[in-house]
């Protein structure tokens, strides 16, 4: 061959020379578990979701949550988003509003008619669902999609359960519950209302059912004894607001004492201001601290004028007289009385004392094991009964209505996976994404946006809606904030940084891969990689 | 003269790219296409500085000049690490001068050209410290001087890295080199030497020169783009680290050139026509600890006793950058 004047040998590419054999580490493309998504009690994909709404495709976003929970404009409003408290945004400025953008799909998706994803092919299978409010609904749906006939019923007139008769109108507006309750009774279940269950067996034989689903929620307001007058007026919180549900609210008068601190008590003295009380008031045993109620119901229900007597307790209740003692705190944060009285005028008392099941049901189902009032499950919801699953606030659990999603899902896949005699897969988990393997210097600041609360004047008088929902424009930018941890967003850094153009760009949506025959380990990618989708791991040498 | 930064987007245009940008938000980097005009299998120790830098710039400039470009390269790691006879990892024209004559074969390549009626082909220069502020100074001024039209690139790992890391007038002081050992009451290489050459490189008047560090894409990129807007002399100065070195992982590479423009160690900024037009604003400011503490170069001046009154000097050193170029962002930048 010909050769230029002095030229030897043939010049050829460099890449001839594999430097990946220099390597002792090589990268790794991993995808990690967002702190979001490990702290949603209904196990919902958000930064999965968050990754679309983010495009401004709010369908697909919104196809990707309902994956998970059947209920996005409900958990828009109720949820008290323990993602939001685990985000990791939190340590650069604020946590995503996530519940606000949930909210937003939901809504959204309601608007424009989206339908839920059709049921499974027919399996044969019936299960009885017992109880439609969060837990029974959310099973009812995941059982429908993996092909099960379901049969749901519930004592009460309409569905929804406590979601329904616990939170107030101003919290969640009914057509919002009605428009995703009716989306997932479109998917054929089968419905039995106003239906009490009184021997859950004969019930199962009754519909020829394969499988139950106990979800019949805690509905009994807890009771202490309060020596009190003939004519003193005392409720509690559950059948109070049940009442107001139902349109038929007791006459309180216009001083009313709330006794308890959780987010049933904030719901009564807020709902009992709405209906005309001037003086709504909290007793509470212990402090703002140490109340069990949601820091954001307790913000907004001060903001109302709802007021609050710390650390007392309720002694007696007499003739418009409210007998309270005052409590201390013991290093160990527990209250203690100390023999010293107020007196407090009011013309009725609503206890708010927590709230415990009803589980007479079960009498005949003798199999199922009940302790501290509450049903015994183990993986996936089974009761020691096989065949009977239980979930939502009958229970054990933080009984919030998201973690009630969480468990009808989960035993909507227990009792799919019992009624084809298969042991459950238990889906792999992956190592979190916590903060420290985030590279946070390529995220821009972009402070949160809030969503805007009704005017105090209005909302105290009315049943509307408080916090209203966010502008399209304020859910992508709010979308857009999430920094997508532990799971790569194609930002082209790796591509970008490597010296050695080891990374090859696969694509829109395809993501990237290394190649290693020049891959020369020396982490750059990793490092600058603003999520922590990389992993840098040893060399097999 | 800054650019302006998209800030709603999740990673704003701090990253290489972003699916959510519009393509021309995006940099060359980001492309499938990029030229790489440095291929895969150069033989530069892993996370080299150098060869990030080198590609960035090049790359940058075959966009802009649609591939009409022709590269002059001093002697130096980028030439050794590149083109081991007879493998090349140069996917454009690319000629090697001697370590000490880059500025003047680029001024030739650019004559030659322009005899030959062929002026859209741009000519770009390059070397490392070395060849650019020491051995190839004179023909770098005389280029300046003459108002050659090549744009120079200078990427500066502060020290003759090819040859076992001897000091350079860019060394910076304090660092050990292995002609600047750590010992005596003034270790490492000394305070009040060296050359600040973007500044001399400025006092020629020539149409453009800037700063760059290969921490900062869209701002290198754009740097380039400037450049060959211009006809005449130009000259980059590209603060690219070198892991071996200096002593700091393979992997902080970018880390530790963003530390240097966070600290006001290297300010980055822009000239035209020897006036300063444009500055990169600091965006996390850190102290210069931080920066030096990552590399083994700067080790002496830590651990006990370590040396305070030394790292605060340093410390001066950069708020004198940062005061002399405006290096903080101020209320109305945001
Ligand atoms: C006239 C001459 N003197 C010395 C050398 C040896 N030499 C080759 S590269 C180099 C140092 C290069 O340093 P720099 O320009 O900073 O580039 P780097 O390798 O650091 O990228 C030296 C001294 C040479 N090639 N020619
Ligand atoms: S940056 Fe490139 S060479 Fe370095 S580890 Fe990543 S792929 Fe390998
Ligand atoms: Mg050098």
């Amino acid at each position: 061959m010909d050769r230029p004047f002095a030229i030897t040998l043939d010049v050829g590419t460099s890449r001839a020379n594999h430097t990946g054999s220099w390597r002792i580490e090589r990268p790794v493309y991993v995808d990690r578990l967002p702190p979001c998504n490990d702290a949603c009690p209904a196990g919902e994909n958000i930064q999965g979701w968050l990754y679309h709404a983010e495009s401004g495709d709010y369908e697909a976003a919104w196809r990707t949550l309902v994956q998970e929970n059947p209920l996005p404009a409900v958990m828009g409003r109720v949820c008290f988003h323990p993602c939001e408290t685990a985000c990791n945004r939190v340590q650069v400025d604020e946590a995503v509003g996530i519940n606000a953008v949930e909210r937003f799909l939901g809504d959204t998706a309601i608007e424009r008619g989206w339908s839920l994803p059709a049921p499974g092919p027919d399996t044969g299978h019936t299960v009885l669902v017992v109880g439609a409010g969060p837990a029974g609904l959310s099973a009812a749906y995941h059982l429908r999609r993996l092909g099960h006939a379901v049969r749901l019923v519930d004592s009460s007139p309409r569905l929804g359960g406590m979601l329904r008769y616990g939170i107030p109108a101003y919290r969640l507006p009914r057509t919002v519950l009605d428009a995703e309750i009716d989306r997932i009774v479109a998917l054929g279940v089968q419905v039995a209302t106003e239906h009490p269950v009184l021997d859950i067996e004969a019930e199962q034989r009754a519909w020829g059912a394969d499988a139950v689903f106990l979800a019949v929620g805690a509905q009994l307001g807890k009771r202490v004894h309060i020596p009190a007058g003939d004519s003193t007026k005392v409720v509690d919180a559950v059948s109070f607001l049940h009442q107001v549900a139902d349109d038929d609210p007791p006459l309180l008068g216009r001083r009313v004492v709330v006794y308890g601190g959780g987010d049933t008590a904030m719901d009564a003295a807020r709902t009992a201001r709405r209906l005309g009380a001037t003086d709504a008031v909290i007793v509470y045993r212990r402090n703002r601290d140490k109340m069990p109620a949601h820091p954001e119901e307790v913000e907004q229900a001060l903001g109302e004028g709802v007021t609050v007597r710390w650390l007392s307790t309720v002694e007696r209740f007499e003739g418009g007289r409210l007998v309270l003692e005052r409590m201390r705190l013991t290093p160990d944060g527990l209250p203690e009385p100390t023999g010293e009285y107020d007196e407090l005028d009011a013309d009725a008392l609503v206890l708010a004392l927590g709230q415990d099941t009803d589980l007479s049901l079960l009498e005949g189902a003798g199999a199922v094991t009940v302790s501290n009032g509450v049903v015994e499950v183990g993986h996936q919801m089974m009761t020691t009964q096989p065949g009977i699953f239980a979930g939502g606030d009958v229970a054990p659990s933080e009984r919030t209505a998201t973690v009630a999603v969480g468990h009808g899902k989960h035993a909507a896949r227990g009792i799919d996976a019992y009624l084809r005699a298969e042991t459950p897969a238990r889906p792999e988990r992956h190592a979190l994404a916590s903060f420290d393997r985030l590279n946070t210097w390529y995220y821009a600041d972009a402070p949160r946006t809030r969503r805007p609360e009704l005017e105090l004047v209005r909302r105290q008088t009315n049943f509307e809606e408080v916090v209203r929902g966010l502008t399209e424009d304020n859910a992508l930018f709010e979308a857009r904030r999430c920094l997508s941890c532990g799971n790569c967003f194609e930002c082209d850094n790796c591509f970008g940084v490597c010296p050695d153009n080891a990374v090859i760009k696969l694509g829109p949506g395809e993501r990237y891969a290394f190649n290693y025959d020049f891959c020369k380990g020396c982490g750059i990618c990793a490092r600058e990689c603003p999520c922590g989708a990389i992993e840098m791991v040893p060399e097999r040498i | 003269m800054s650019e302006t930064r998209v800030h709603f987007y999740q990673v704003g245009s701090f990253a290489v790219g972003n699916r959510l940008l519009s393509a021309d938000e995006r940099t060359v980097q980001s492309d499938r296409r990029r030229t790489n005009s440095i291929d895969s299998g150069h033989r530069a120790c892993q996370g080299c500085g150098e060869a990030l830098g080198a590609r960035y710039a090049l790359d940058a400039a075959m966009r802009v000049t649609s591939g009409q470009l022709v590269a002059v390269n001093a002697t130096g790691c980028l030439e050794v690490f590149s083109t081991p006879f007879p493998e090349t990892s140069w996917q454009i024209p690319w000629l090697h001068s001697l370590f000490g004559n880059a500025p003047a074969v680029a001024t030739g390549v650019a004559a030659a050209l322009r005899v030959k009626g062929r002026d859209q082909v741009r000519v770009v220069g390059q070397a490392g410290d070395g060849g650019t502020v020491d051995i190839g100074f004179g023909t770098l001024s005389g280029m300046f001087e003459r108002n050659d039209d090549v744009l120079f690139v200078c990427y500066d790992n502060e020290g003759y890295m090819n040859t076992g890391v001897q000091r350079s007038a860019a060394t910076p002081p304090t660092a050990r080199t292995a002609t600047t050992d750590a010992v005596g009451p003034e270790p490492g290489n000394a305070f009040g030497q060296g050359k600040d050459v973007p500044r001399i490189a400025m006092a020629h008047g020539i149409p453009y020169v800037a700063t760059a560090t290969v921490a900062d894409l869209h701002d290198l990129e754009r740097k380039v783009e400037r450049a060959m807007s211009f006809h005449g002399a130009r000259y980059l100065h590209v603060f690219v680290p070198c892991p071996l070195g200096w002593g700091a992982a393979s992997s902080e590479t970018i880390h530790v050139a963003r530390l240097a423009k966070e600290t006001g160690i290297f300010p980055v900024y822009e000239a035209e026509y020897g006036e300063v037009t444009g500055v990169t604003k600091i965006r996390r400011q850190a102290p210069v600890t931080e920066y030096l503490r990552l590399q083994r170069r700067y080790a002496h001046l830590f651990g006990h006793p370590g040396r305070p009154d030394v790292v605060a000097r340093l410390q001066a050193m950069a708020d004198a950058n940062i005061a002399r170029y405006g290096l903080l962002a101020t209320e109305e930048d945001e």
